[in-house]
Order: C-alpha cells, then sequence, then structure tokens
C-alpha cells in the first residue's frame, strides 16, 4: 500500500473555531509539536484561506503571513502548507506566503469551477511549490463532474487533487463513488477532506483511503469548521491498527491534544445540533457560526436558516446571505411580505 | 442632431451586448464592429443589423479609422495595449472595458467630468461600477475607513477571460475602492454561483468608518447615489435597507441586466456595457459641443 501523507488542518479549518484568534505562540506550539510527532505537511492560513481577513469572513488576530512565519521557524521537517481561495486570495498573497515559508498550496474552488484555479497553481508550480487542487463542496456534484473539474487541475499541474466534503455532508458510498472514479482517470494523487458533521469523518476516511486516496486532511481535537475534521489522533490510531503506515507518532499527537484542548478549544468539538444540520442540509460548515447570530438578530431557530440555505444552493463565501435569508423567513413568520 | 459615430472592438459577449445598448442611443451610432472572426454571433448581428463589420481586428479599421470617433474597446488587457498603441495620433477617444487600465479609472456618477477630455478611459470592473457609487456617498458624508466589496455573479456569466485572471477582478477592484471610492484602504472579492437558475449579480459592501456613523445623512447619500447609478442601469436596486452599526455600513444590492444580448442575471456584464455607454454618451455630448461652439 501507498502511504498516506497527513495534511494537519487545525490552524486553518480550526481558524473558524477559535474566530481566526489564532496567536502567533500557539501557532509556535503546535507546529513544533506537530513537527515532533512527524506530521508530513501543516496547514496555516486564515480559515478562508490567504486574504481571507475580512468582515465578511471574520478579521484575524494576526495576519497569516506571520502566522506562516512563525511555524516556518519551528517546522522542522515537516511543510508549511496554505489555502487559496480565488477570488479571495492572489498570487501577490501566494508569492509573500512562500516568502514566508511555506512549501505547498491547496488552491480551492467550488466542485464546479475549477477553471478559476489555473494561474495560482502554475505559480505555485513555478515558485517550486508543492500545488494541490481542492474541489470544495465536493457532495453537491455528481462523481463525473468531479472528475471533470479534477482533470482540468491535473492539466494545471496539480500535484494531487482533493475532494473536499465542505458540508459533512457525503455518505460512505459518495465517498467511495467520487475516490473511485478519479483514482482510475488521474495519473495524480487523489485526497479527502473531510467533515465530521454526520459523524463519518473517519468511516469516510477510511473509505477513501480504501478506494486509493493517499493524501488525507486531518485535525487535531477534531479543530474545524462545524463538528470539526477528521481527528488526527483517532485517525492516527486507526491507521496504526490497520497498519497502514503514515509515519506520525500516536502518543506526541495524543499529547499535542492534550495541550490544545486546555490550551485553544473554546469549547469541545462535539456534534451539535447545528453542525449536524449542517450535513443533513448540505451547507458550507462555516455557516454554522453566522447563522446563530443572524438566527439570534431576527429570533428564529438556526436550523430553519440552515436547512433554507442548502435549498437555495448557497456556496461557500456567501456569507453575507446568512442575514438575508434570516430577515425573509423572519418576515414571512410574521405575515409581512 | 448629429450622431458622433463610434465602433466596439471585440465581438463577443460585451461587445455585442453593448452593440445592442448603442443602437438605442440618442446620441451615438453604432458605425462600425471590428472583430476577428466573421465567424462570431456578433459580428453576424452586427451585419444582420446593417452595422458595418471589419473582421480583420484593429488593421482593417487603421485603413479606414475615419469610420469612427469615439471606439469601446471590449478585447482583452493585452489586446488593449496594441490597440491604444496602433491608435496613437489619430485623436479617437477609447473606453476601455478591458482590465488593462491604461487610462484613469472612470466610474460614471464620480469621476466623469475629470476625465472627458482624456483620450483612454477604463471601466474597472462590474464589482466596481457596481459598488464604489455607494462608497464615494458614504464617503463623501464621513471618510471611510475600510471598505470591503464582495460580489457575487452567476458562473455562467463569467466568461473565460475572467476566470483565466481572476486576480485582475480582486486587484483592480481594491485599488479604485481606494482611489475612486475615497476609502483608505480597500479589498474586493468574487465569489463564482454556480445555483441553478443562474443567480442574478449581488453586492455587498462592508464599510468602517473612523466616527460613528451620522445614520440620515448616509442613509440619504446612499439612496440618492443608488437613484443616479439607476438612470442608465435601470436593474441596479438595493436588496434591503442598508444596516448601521455605530462605525459600520453595510449595503446589499442587487444588478438585474435587461437583458439585451446576455441573460438578466448577467447585471455584471450590464453594469459595463450600460456603463460604457453612459461614458461614451457623455463624451460624445461634448464633442457636440465643443463643435456647435467652434461654428
Amino acid at each position: 500500500m501507498m502511504p498516506i501523507y497527513i495534511t494537519e488542518v487545525a490552524m486553518r479549518d480550526g481558524s473558524h473555531v477559535v474566530g481566526h484568534q489564532f496567536t502567533k505562540e500557539q501557532v509556535r506550539n503546535i507546529t513544533s509539536q506537530l513537527s515532533a510527532a512527524g506530521m508530513p505537511y501543516i496547514e496555516v492560513t486564515h480559515g478562508d484561506g490567504l486574504g481571507g481577513s475580512s468582515l465578511q469572513y471574520g478579521l484575524s488576530k494576526e495576519y497569516d503571513i506571520e502566522l506562516i512565519k512563525e511555524a516556518a521557524l519551528v517546522a522542522g521537517n515537516s511543510k508549511i502548507t496554505v489555502l487559496l481561495i480565488p477570488g479571495i486570495g492572489t498570487i501577490k498573497d501566494l508569492k509573500e506566503a512562500y516568502a514566508a515559508g511555506a512549501k505547498a498550496v491547496r488552491v480551492a474552488t467550488h466542485v464546479t469551477e475549477a477553471d478559476v484555479s489555473k494561474q495560482h497553481i502554475e505559480m505555485a508550480k513555478s515558485l517550486g511549490m508543492e500545488a494541490f487542487g481542492f474541489l470544495m463542496m465536493a457532495h453537491s456534484a455528481p462523481p463525473e463532474k468531479v472528475l471533470e473539474q479534477a482533470l482540468l487541475m491535473e492539466s494545471y499541474g496539480a500535484d494531487a487533487v482533493y475532494v473536499t466534503d465542505s458540508a459533512g455532508a457525503m455518505l460512505p458510498s459518495d465517498v467511495r463513488n467520487r475516490i473511485r472514479l478519479l483514482r482510475e482517470n488521474l495519473n495524480i494523487e487523489v485526497g479527502f477532506h473531510a467533515h465530521n458533521n454526520l459523524s463519518l469523518a473517519v468511516a469516510n476516511t477510511l473509505v477513501a483511503i480504501e478506494e486509493g486516496a493517499t493524501r488525507i486532511d486531518a485535525s487535531v481535537c477534531c479543530l474545524g469548521a462545524g463538528a470539526g475534521n477528521t481527528q488526527t489522533e483517532v485517525l492516527v490510531a486507526v491507521l496504526n491498527r490497520m497498519e497502514v503506515e503514515s509515519g506520525i507518532d500516536l502518543y506526541k499527537m495524543l499529547d499535542l491534544a492534550d495541550y490544545v484542548r486546555a490550551e485553544v478549544l473554546p469549547h469541545p468539538q462535539d456534534i451539535t445540533t447545528g453542525s449536524l444540520v449542517m450535513g443533513y442540509a448540505g451547507v458550507y460548515s462555516s455557516f454554522l457560526r453566522h447563522a446563530n447570530i443572524a438566527g439570534e438578530k431576527v429570533g428564529i431557530d438556526a436550523r430553519t436558516i440552515l436547512v433554507e440555505l442548502g435549498k437555495r444552493h448557497i456556496v461557500g463565501g456567501q456569507e453575507d446571505m446568512i442575514i438575508e435569508v434570516a430577515q425573509q423567513i423572519a418576515k414571512q413568520k410574521v405575515g409581512i411580505v | 442632431m448629429n450622431k458622433i459615430k463610434v465602433g466596439v472592438i471585440g465581438s463577443g459577449n460585451i461587445g455585442t451586448d453593448l452593440m445592442m445598448k448603442i443602437q438605442r442611443s440618442p446620441y451615438i451610432e453604432m458605425a462600425v464592429m471590428i472583430g476577428i472572426d466573421p465567424e462570431s454571433e456578433g459580428l453576424q448581428r452586427a451585419e444582420a443589423a446593417g452595422v458595418k463589420t471589419i473582421t480583420n481586428g484593429i488593421e482593417g479599421f487603421l485603413q479606414q479609422h475615419e469610420l469612427a470617433d469615439i471606439l469601446f474597446d471590449a478585447t482583452s488587457a493585452k489586446a488593449h495595449v496594441l490597440h491604444v498603441e496602433k491608435l496613437k495620433g489619430l485623436g479617437k477617444k477609447i473606453i476601455d472595458l478591458t482590465p488593462a487600465a491604461i487610462g484613469p479609472f472612470v466610474i460614471p456618477t464620480v469621476n466623469l467630468q475629470d476625465h472627458i477630455e482624456v483620450d483612454v478611459v477604463n471601466m474597472v470592473t462590474c464589482g466596481g461600477q457596481a459598488t464604489i457609487p455607494i462608497i464615494h456617498a458614504i464617503n463623501s458624508v464621513q471618510q471611510v475607513e475600510y471598505a470591503e466589496i464582495v460580489a457575487t455573479i452567476a458562473s455562467k456569466s463569467a466568461g473565460p477571460g475572467t476566470r483565466a485572471n481572476i486576480d485582475e477582478f480582486t486587484e483592480t477592484t481594491s485599488l479604485a475602492i481606494e482611489k475612486i471610492g475615497g476609502a483608505t484602504k480597500g479589498k474586493a472579492i468574487i465569489l463564482l454561483n454556480p445555483a441553478e437558475p443562474p443567480l442574478i449579480m449581488r453586492d455587498t459592501i462592508l464599510c468602517t468608518l473612523q466616527e460613528q456613523a451620522q445614520e440620515e445623512a448616509i442613509m440619504e447619500a446612499i439612496h440618492e447615489m443608488v437613484a443616479k447609478v439607476n438612470e442608465f442601469v435601470p436593474g441596479y436596486r438595493l436588496k434591503m435597507e442598508p444596516l448601521i452599526d455605530e462605525k459600520q455600513v453595510s449595503v446589499f444590492l442587487e444588478v438585474e441586466g435587461l437583458g439585451d444580448y446576455l441573460p438578466v442575471y448577467a447585471g455584471n456584464l450590464d453594469i459595463m456595457t450600460a456603463a460604457a455607454l453612459k461614458v461614451g454618451e457623455e463624451i460624445a455630448q461634448a464633442m457636440i459641443a465643443e463643435e456647435a461652439q467652434i461654428r
């Protein structure tokens, strides 16, 4: 079996959980412990990627380029990777991240919009970085569409393409169909990024590995948007039991998990009603916090907002729609409309 | 009154939509469509409408440049640079709808009169045309420290040019938010929405002010500006009343297109062609007035 390369995303996807308030000290501590545990890739970026610090998505406490610098100083053999969503981040941001020490980038687009990633993937390759395509909300498109878009990213020079279950809405069969089709038709590696909204993150990840995915995202203590991602320390334990090589020291990951639980996690990452509804409704995981705020503001149930967002096929990044949808529902409720 | 003769370079979506708008103008006359692909729908439509067509690009126009005094360039940034070079010395006014931005940025309701005499003007971006008027309106009441815009457009309305170079949108728009909108710092985000049926273009503007917002004056300025843009972009409207919260102003807009060549959801393309038409008409009116004076 091919070795599995895990990317630790707690300092990127987990940025949503802490309201993008990671401190330099936290980033240094987590990175050095991850490096000691043998983590091959460590992602450090605002939750919405480079340039994500904004009123729309939430302002970062520390500019992410500064956090990348901190992480790079203590990364050792681990590679610091960044997320870039074209339309939010730019090539200028990518160059700054590279200068700050990032060695790899995941260029993320909505699952049907891969062609906007061309210039960023090509630039990353010309800088000598590893470049990965990241197809978000992959549950919302049929497997053939996911393949078509993955082939585009491959043609731009991507080193791997990830099937990204941003909404934590995929069933194991959804993962199997998509990963299998990509594995059969791509010449590059295939990756998988899960969210745990239906309590399927580890299970889905194992299905992905079974179907040939070799690039896996995970987050310590499940630190990620919604119900979090595939819990790194759990995945490592399971892979050990399955005798699948990940190169990661389980006990060091467990020690790190204790640190994160004590020093970083604002609240335990369980499957709240909100995240469950999200997996159930199929909307972007980072919508949860915004839906809660909007629900409180207009006095309606956040679940109702999330289900309505799912019906309207609102895509990642459209956080501005949430308050509007909430107000429409509220108006309908009192019969103004 | 004699109309000023104009030409459109580029027979793609934007060029064709623009042609249809020009054909209704009381000030300018659609005299020539300049393209490079005789099979393109734009050139064929022009021909069917009795508009003169040139199928060998700018070279073809140079041989008969008396055909038009104002040119709209709806090609690409790269081609535009070449066009400006070739047209030098011929006294043409050029309105640039590409991201090349050789000439100054123009937002019709904000700074058109400052640049009416300039040879080449640039139309910024669709997101810029939609949001900068509002930022400018807010800034005219109180200094805007930071302005951020989020433009959401239907996937189907993002052409290959936009897709291949999406950074041009974010960078050009951010710069124009500062230079024309007046914000100390600008930021732009663009999202492509694949929802079916396609959604109408939406723009969200989030501004942080230096001081506590003067609610009444800001509301009035925003409404006034929406009405002004409305004069030439009928589908431009507030999606809901702006939200004002201490130092933050949030404005939610929707831009529905006229449905000339492109479907109504493509308000992003409509606002570009409508704004370019407005600039062309104003330049034409200035030219007519000048001519009358000489006589």
